[in-house]
């Protein structure tokens, strides 16, 4: 089995480009890609791109062949991966595993949605929708804001979690937000204003919720051979997992927790010889902020039930005990759902590589990614070291 | 029309929507006396149907009381009728879709039926008719309606929402049906065109020549027929489209008040249209004694009476426990304003 | 959102929509809603209909604000995971209560409304939703 390295990564930046369309928001992350990998289009052998709903956001399907085309990849086998939010994490790990085996050696991973063409915010929950179940959870009312409030109201009711420490999450991810130049939202939110913003679906207000967005985002993939001819710091990826569950969040053992998140990450710490404690920091799925709290506690983090009181005594900040989200998470840095995936990769490897700037995490060894598909049917996550 | 008792109700049940509006809300908006309106209709208030209720789950409610008071199988009801004033299609029967989900599809006929505010009793006679010829064991026929009450129209104070579902077989009957009369006219007091949202009426041309008429008509002839009088009858029921028009009509028959009074549902829910004197007869139902008569005549515009006199068994009281009952469906009730009853109406443009 | 005018998706899950119709396992009498052919349990791949008697309890609700396409004019609404008596659940809206009753916990049957028609000339989809169970028997939520 072979080593595999990060050696470029490109994002556009996220939010709601109306100038661009799908394909120039991906072409242009990729062109990012290739010049920070130091390749050229004609380098890369294969291509996985995660994307959830290209077909329902904007008719278009078959995106492997048209972004392989667009970014100037010729002829090369290009494929699109889904797995709804997950749809960028498992490009990744699909991409990971052919090199892993010796079939590649410089594959280019892609994740993009654009989510603003659509003509309201209906057809964007109902969308959105298409990642719980079509038949029997969106059909009867319940959209993703609302999964993930029953989520939060289990979680509240059995440990206590308040409405206040979800607002935290929010806070401080605009707080890492506002230094990401990428980020859709770059300014800082109070607690207040969290809990004043208006309820999407009770408990959860509009300030819970990543937004709608548009972004790209792409990395390079290499074996260990040809890292070192592109690059002088490749990002190991050290151990990738992943897991699924049932769709319908009414099917699982257990509200407030993601099983398909245990799983995953128990086999990618176990492929990387690590454990929690040896994680420096961590880009993890706040589709919600709800969300965030139990990711940490179901990577292990924090015991079952600790991730509020978490944030709220600063552990989690980018100068905290285990920095979660420093790029300003899928609440302030925007989640076009299948970017982001790929994105938390670029957060990942710029902070690896001490080019974080004014949000750099002290002390940037070690990381893990988290990357969930609707309220937890799918989860992968992936660890990385300098 | 002559039946010697060989068939009878075996269930009935009814559904009244939960959310309420005062008489007086309404006459706000268009500057009326509120008070003095409800006075004269002797109406307080009228229901209205949740944003997902409709005639035909308003149908399948009542129908599913009516089953629970049958204890019977679904299977076994071989007949279902629906009639209505509002059929949320005008093509595509509530009929089935009633069956579908009482579990008594395949083996049933059905049939959407229409006869304004009498289109259920008429269902309820082409029942015994099957019935009573042994074609089949059960069959139901349910009057249910959300009816549409035009902006400032005089109707828009008492057009309401409900449904009562009655299962007609030959035995294990609640009520023996002693026989019916139908009394018939091309009498047009009110209509509405296809395609047209409202419907209109003539005033009060829809009193004397055409409510009146058929609803003493069509008592007064099914007691010619069966030798009955008045006196004969513990209770009466009329079409309500408000409480004056029964009293009026009682007033006429000279049958006393008490014998009427339980039975006008019309007071607190409106007039439920094709639910109308059904409900009206469920409450009568709910509260009878084994062994006593009631005389139920509903009345459509258009214009027709069909009468029934029924004579309770020893079945009901017991029977009628297995279901809500009128009650408890008029108990239970959450006001709402004009604003929010336009809403629930799609009586807003753009709805 | 042609997935929700499609005719055919609708009526093929019409028992299980009207009258709670799942299946049980008739190797280890495992219940599921909505129908399955495989049980994930014991891998037994013959199902039995097994028609859901409607009661049970509110396990987690969230009133909805933000709606799907098709419900606009229902919103807010309730929304819950609902523990049906025989163990199995399903998520389903909340009706016939004012939201501030709705709470965890609470028992409740179905009922039958409209789920939703996108539009004025299509078919109007049916399907069960959820009420405070003894209705219309019930006062501020409790079983009178």
């Amino acid at each position: 089995m072979r080593n595999v390295a990060v050696i470029g990564v490109g994002m556009t930046k996220f939010g709601e480009l109306w100038d661009y369309s799908l394909r120039q928001i991906f072409t242009m992350a990729a062109i990012e890609a290739l010049e920070d990998a130091g390749c050229s289009n004609r380098d890369i052998e294969a291509f996985y791109v995660g994307n959830m709903s290209a077909g329902l956001f904007i008719g278009q399907e078959h995106l492997g062949a048209l972004l392989a085309d667009n970014a100037g990849l010729k002829n090369i086998p290009a494929m699109r991966v889904e797995g709804a939010c997950a749809s960028g994490g498992l490009a990744l790990r699909e991409a990971y595993l052919t090199i892993k085996a010796g079939e590649y050696d410089l594959v280019m991973v892609g994740g993009i949605e654009k989510m603003s063409d659509s003509p309201c915010t209906e057809d964007v929950t109902t969308t959105l929708g298409a990642a719980a179940d079509q038949e029997w959870e969106t059909f009867v009312g319940l959209t993703f804001p609302g999964a993930y409030a029953l989520i939060a109201k289990a979680h509240m009711e059995r440990y206590g979690t308040t409405k206040e420490q979800l607002a935290m999450v929010a806070v401080k991810n605009h707080k890492n937000g506002k230094n990401n130049p990428k980020a859709q939202f770059r300014r800082e939110i109070t607690i207040e204003q969290v809990l004043a913003s208006g309820i999407v679906a009770d408990p959860l207000s509009l300030l819970d919720c990543s937004p709608i967005s548009d972004g790209g985002a792409a990395v390079i993939l290499a074996s260990e051979d040809m890292a070192k001819k592109f690059s002088d710091t490749p990002v190991w990826i050290l151990g990738s997992g992943q897991a699924s569950d049932t769709l319908a969040l009414h099917d699982r053992e257990d509200l407030t927790s993601l099983k398909a998140t245990r799983l995953a990450a128990e086999k990618a710490y176990t492929a990387a010889n690590m454990g929690p404690k040896d994680v420096n920091f961590a880009e993890v799925h706040d589709c919600f902020t709800i969300a965030e709290i139990v990711a940490t506690e179901d990577l292990g983090f924090f015991h079952p039930g600790g991730g509020g009181k978490a944030v709220e005594e600063g552990l989690t900040e980018v100068d905290g005990k285990i920095p979660i989200n420093p790029s300003g998470g899928l609440k302030a840095k925007g989640h076009p759902v299948g970017a982001t995936g790929v994105a938390q990769v670029v957060s990942v490897v710029e902070q690896l590589r001490g080019e974080a700037h004014k949000r750099q995490v002290n002390r940037a060894e070690t990381a893990l990614t988290h990357n969930v598909g609707g309220s937890g049917a799918t989860a992968v996550v992936h660890i990385f070291s300098r | 029309m002559m039946q010697n008792g060989i068939c009878g109700i075996v269930g009935y049940g009814s559904y009244i929507p939960r959310f309420r509006i005062k008489i007086e809300e309404i006459a706000k908006v268009w500057g009326k006396d509120g008070s003095r309106i409800a006075k004269g209709l002797g109406v307080v208030e009228k229901s209205v149907p949740d944003m997902d209720e409709d005639t035909i789950t308003i149908a399948v409610e009542a129908a599913k009381n009516a089953l629970k008071v049958a204890e019977i199988d679904p299977s076994e009801i071989n007949a279902i009728y629906t009639g209505s004033e509002s059929h949320p299609y005008t093509v595509k029967p509530t009929a089935s879709t009633v069956a579908e989900a009482l579990g008594a599809v395949p083996c049933v006929t059905c049939a959407d039926l229409e006869f304004a505010c009498k289109a259920g009793t008429a269902g309820i006679q082409m029942c015994m008719g099957l019935v009573a010829s042994d074609e089949i064991k059960y069959g139901m026929s349910i009057g249910a309606d959300c009816a549409q009450g035009k902006p400032g129209d005089a109707l828009e104070y008492t057009a309401s929402a409900g449904g009562a579902a009655y299962i007609i077989g030959k035995n294990g009957c609640v009520a023996k049906i002693e026989g019916t009369f139908s009394f018939t006219t091309d009498t047009p007091d009110f209509w509405r065109r296809d395609g047209a949202e409202f419907p209109c009426h003539a005033a009060r041309f829809t009193g004397e020549p055409a409510y009146f008429k058929h609803v003493i008509g069509g008592a007064q002839g099914l007691m010619d027929k069966l030798g009955t009088t008045i006196n004969d009858y513990d209770y009466f029921v009329f079409h309500q489209p408000n409480a004056k028009f029964p009293l009026r009509t009682a007033i006429s028959l000279q049958i006393p008040t008490e014998k009427l009074k339980e039975g006008l549902v019309v007071r607190h829910i409106g007039n439920s249209y094709s639910g109308s004197s059904l409900l009206g007869l469920a409450r009568i139902l709910d509260i009878a004694n084994p062994g006593e008569r009631i005389l139920v005549t509903s009345y459509g515009s258009g214009a027709g009476s069909d009468a029934f006199s029924l004579i309770t068994t020893d079945l009901l009281p017991e029977k009628r426990k297995n279901a809500p009952n009128v009650d408890d469906y008029i108990r239970l009730k959450e006001y709402v304003s004009y604003a929010l009853y336009a809403k629930h109406r799609s009586k807003i443009r753009g709805i | 959102m042609a997935h929700l005018e499609s005719v055919p998706m609708f009526w093929r899950r019409m028992k299980s929509l009207y009258s709670l119709i799942g299946v049980e396992c008739l190797n280890c009498g495992k219940k599921y809603f909505p129908p399955r052919l495989i049980c994930p349990e014991c891998g037994g791949k013959e199902m039995k209909d097994y028609r859901f008697k409607g009661t049970g309890k509110v396990v987690s609700y969230s009133i909805i604000d933000v709606p799907p396409k098709g419900l606009k004019y229902q919103t807010p609404y309730g929304l819950a995971i609902v523990e049906l008596d025989e163990g199995v659940r399903v998520t389903g809206q909340l009706v016939g209560c004012n939201l501030g009753e709705i709470k965890a916990g609470m028992r409740v049957e179905t009922t039958f409304r409209k789920i939703i028609a996108v539009n004025k000339n299509g078919v109007i989809q049916y399907g069960y939703k959820f009420r405070p169970e003894g209705y219309p028997r019930i006062n501020n939520g409790e079983k009178k």
